[in-house]
């Protein structure tokens, strides 16, 4: 039986601030991981992500899992919340922006 | 210190400007990101996780007070106030934005600094002994030939495409401060009959497979040494793998081919290419030279350090651990701790460059280097001034006594940055440094290396740590491997993996037990943790680390 498909967001780094953005369900770049489409099928995802990829103003678009939560989509993975959050040795990045 | 000729001018000058159109041509969508990323890589613009990151080149870590200023001058315009030195000796700067790097570049370029061959597969940074030209134990000043093989390497053409990094250490002293046999190539400068030279080693690194440097030539007099790297260079630019990039490094080369054939390829091609330099570089290494004579040094009366030194038990604490013999009996080598526990290991705040840059002013001789260890070094301190000295650093958070001690931590980046990055390393060595802190027993525990990195690049150094850490992803959480018994001086050895790793909430803890399981089984306070693993071996620290389950459960 094939393995269920886990839901992926589509995110990437901005070109001009380096920073992490999301793709919303608007097509958009937003910040903030709550804000990000979530894909629950596969090639609903792929579709999307070969999309964003065009988009000049961002670098190295990526799908990566994540689940439905209460405010939005979460991150799976630790490496995925230390994305949407900044680095845990100086509040920068995300947590101090957003 | 070496100064920027007309040339090297010239050159980074035109770099900045190249630069500048292809960041412009990438904003305006001429240039797409797989055109644009080798070029931002080329001069040294990494993408990592929260931001872009600037990594500058301190060549063998020796800068002056007025690049300081500027480092910290960048740092809070264009960065968030703060740079990051690392076991490179080279300074990242972890916040900056695309369309302010060409600015960035032309501060750097004004004070003789840029950030070319800080990434790519070529000669990067040459690095050093940052006790270099002081040392009490150093027979010749590394600097020189550093900066030779720099000068070399710089936009080298055959060496701009090589099957990966490479990277040179040069040491001129008997104990090794530079890590020399875990680079491609380490430089061990030394006299032999009178005549000047170096022993040549190559084929060490760190890494996926760490390994030792072997000796490729015992004695490589002066006259032939450039040519001689070049050669070594050269002949693993042809035969180094380029199938398979965790195979293409030179220890790999030398591992597959042996040392003795890849000595008699080296040796070949250094026929071929001596006759081709016609001693050329002998004559820069002359002009070179010059810029490095050593300051005049101070004939004055030490008794203001005797004095403090035996009234002022802060001030005694700290020469104890952060001073070292200097070639001149009245002069120190300061080593300025960028350790404080709970602080970011080689992390330093645009105010604390800025007062180390006229530290080096007031008491220094102009001079500043910065360590693989990720510590600032003022090399030259005549010893009245040390008290005063101590003071200002007081004052900037920067006197804290532990250089060489269980908080000295060397960490990378680890997942807090870096994109490649499998788990963290900066909270562990927060977390290992307060907790030693806490319990007030560092100087008890005397000389202890600790070295983290937060992946399997080993940018953290942690194979050659008295205690490694290595952070890796685990099914989904981080978790640490321990390594004991490494050691990254003379007798350069990969530590041992003491078994399986330890979760996040689990490695501090861990490192207690094994800290209480030396302090147990040590012969006296004179015996280091390194030396009593070399006596004991790993089982007294393995059971420390994995107590019986039951243990475990009465424990708990
Ligand atoms: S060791 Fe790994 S995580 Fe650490 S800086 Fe190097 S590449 Fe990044």
């Amino acid at each position: 039986m094939a393995r269920p498909f886990t839901p992926k967001i589509v995110t990437a780094n901005a070109l001009l601030e380096g920073d992490v953005i999301y793709l919303s369900p608007q097509d958009t770049w937003v910040r903030d991981l709550c804000d990000a489409a979530l894909f629950s099928q596969q090639d609903q995802a792929e579709e999307r992500l070969a999309f964003a990829s065009k988009d000049g103003f961002v670098v190295g678009a990526y799908l990566v899992d994540a689940v439905a939560g209460e405010n939005g989509p979460e991150p799976v993975h630790f490496r995925e919340d230390f994305r949407r959050t900044g680095p845990s040795n100086h509040n920068h990045g995300k947590q101090a922006e957003l | 210190m070496y100064t920027y000729n007309d040339f090297d001018e010239a050159f980074v000058r035109e770099r900045v400007a190249q630069f500048s159109g292809q960041v412009a041509r990438r904003i305006d969508g001429s240039l797409t990101e797989e055109e644009f990323r080798p070029l931002r890589l080329m001069n040294g613009l990494y993408l990592q996780l929260h931001a872009y990151m600037l990594r500058v080149a301190i060549p063998y870590g020796t800068i002056n007070p007025d690049q300081m200023d500027q480092l910290a001058l960048i740092a809070e315009k264009f960065d968030k106030g703060y740079g990051h030195f690392t076991t490179r000796q080279n300074i990242q700067y972890n916040w900056p934005k695309l369309p302010d790097v060409p600015a960035i570049l032309e501060a750097l370029a004004d004070v003789g600094m840029h950030a070319i061959q800080t990434s790519g597969n070529t000669i990067r940074n040459v690095t050093a002994d940052h006790f270099a030209g002081a040392a009490a134990d150093e027979a010749y000043d590394p600097r020189p030939v550093a900066e030779l093989i720099r000068q070399w390497s710089t936009d080298h053409p055959e060496f701009q495409f090589l099957p990966r990094k490479f990277k040179v250490a040069v040491t001129g002293a008997s104990h090794d401060r530079a890590v020399v046999r875990a680079h491609d190539i380490g430089v061990v400068l030394k006299e032999q009959n009178g005549v000047k030279g170096a022993e040549v080693i190559v084929g060490g690194g760190l890494g996926r497979t760490p390994m030792v440097g072997k000796t490729l030539n015992e004695f490589v007099p002066f006259a032939d040494l450039l040519p001689y790297i070049e050669a070594t260079v050269s002949v693993w630019n042809l035969l180094g793998r380029r199938d398979n990039k965790y195979k293409a490094r030179i220890k790999i080369t030398v591992h597959e081919h042996g040392i003795d054939d890849i000595r008699a390829r080296v040796e070949e091609r250094f026929t071929q290419i001596k006759p081709t330099f016609g001693g050329i570089d002998m004559e820069m290494l002359a002009q070179i030279e010059q810029h490095f004579v050593a300051p005049i040094f101070a004939n004055k009366p030490v008794d203001a350090y005797t004095r403090a030194y035996e009234n002022d038990p802060v001030f005694r604490a700290w020469a104890d651990t952060n001073l070292a013999a200097h070639k001149n009996e009245d002069y120190s080598i300061v080593t300025i701790s960028l350790k404080k526990p709970g602080a970011t290991p080689g992390d330093a705040s645009a105010d604390q460059m800025r007062s180390m840059a006229q530290l080096a002013r007031d008491y220094g001789h102009d001079e500043l280097r910065i360590s693989h260890e990720q510590n600032v070094i003022l090399p030259h301190v005549h010893k009245s001034n040390l008290p005063a000295l101590h003071a200002v650093l007081k004052g900037n958070d920067l006197a804290t006594a532990n250089a060489g001690l269980i908080s000295d931590i060397i960490a990378c980046p680890g997942m807090d940055y870096c994109a490649l990055a499998t788990a963290r390393s900066i909270p562990v060595a927060q977390g290992i440094a307060t907790r030693f802190d806490e319990l007030k027993l560092e100087h008890e525990i005397g000389q202890l290396k600790i070295k983290i990195s937060g992946c399997i690049n080993a940018c953290g150094h942690h194979h050659v740590g008295h205690i490694g850490i290595l952070g890796l992803d685990r099914a989904g959480v981080e978790n640490y491997q321990i390594t004991l018994g490494g050691d990254g001086t003379e007798t350069t050895v990969i530590g041992d993996r003491t078994g399986p790793g330890f979760a996040y909430d689990e490695i501090i803890p861990a490192i207690e037990r094994l800290v209480h399981a030396y302090l147990n089984a040590r012969l006296d306070a004179e015996e280091t943790f390194l030396q009593a693993y070399r006596r004991l071996g790993m089982a007294p620290f393995k059971e420390a680390l994995y107590p019986p389950k039951e243990e475990k459960a009465n424990a708990a």
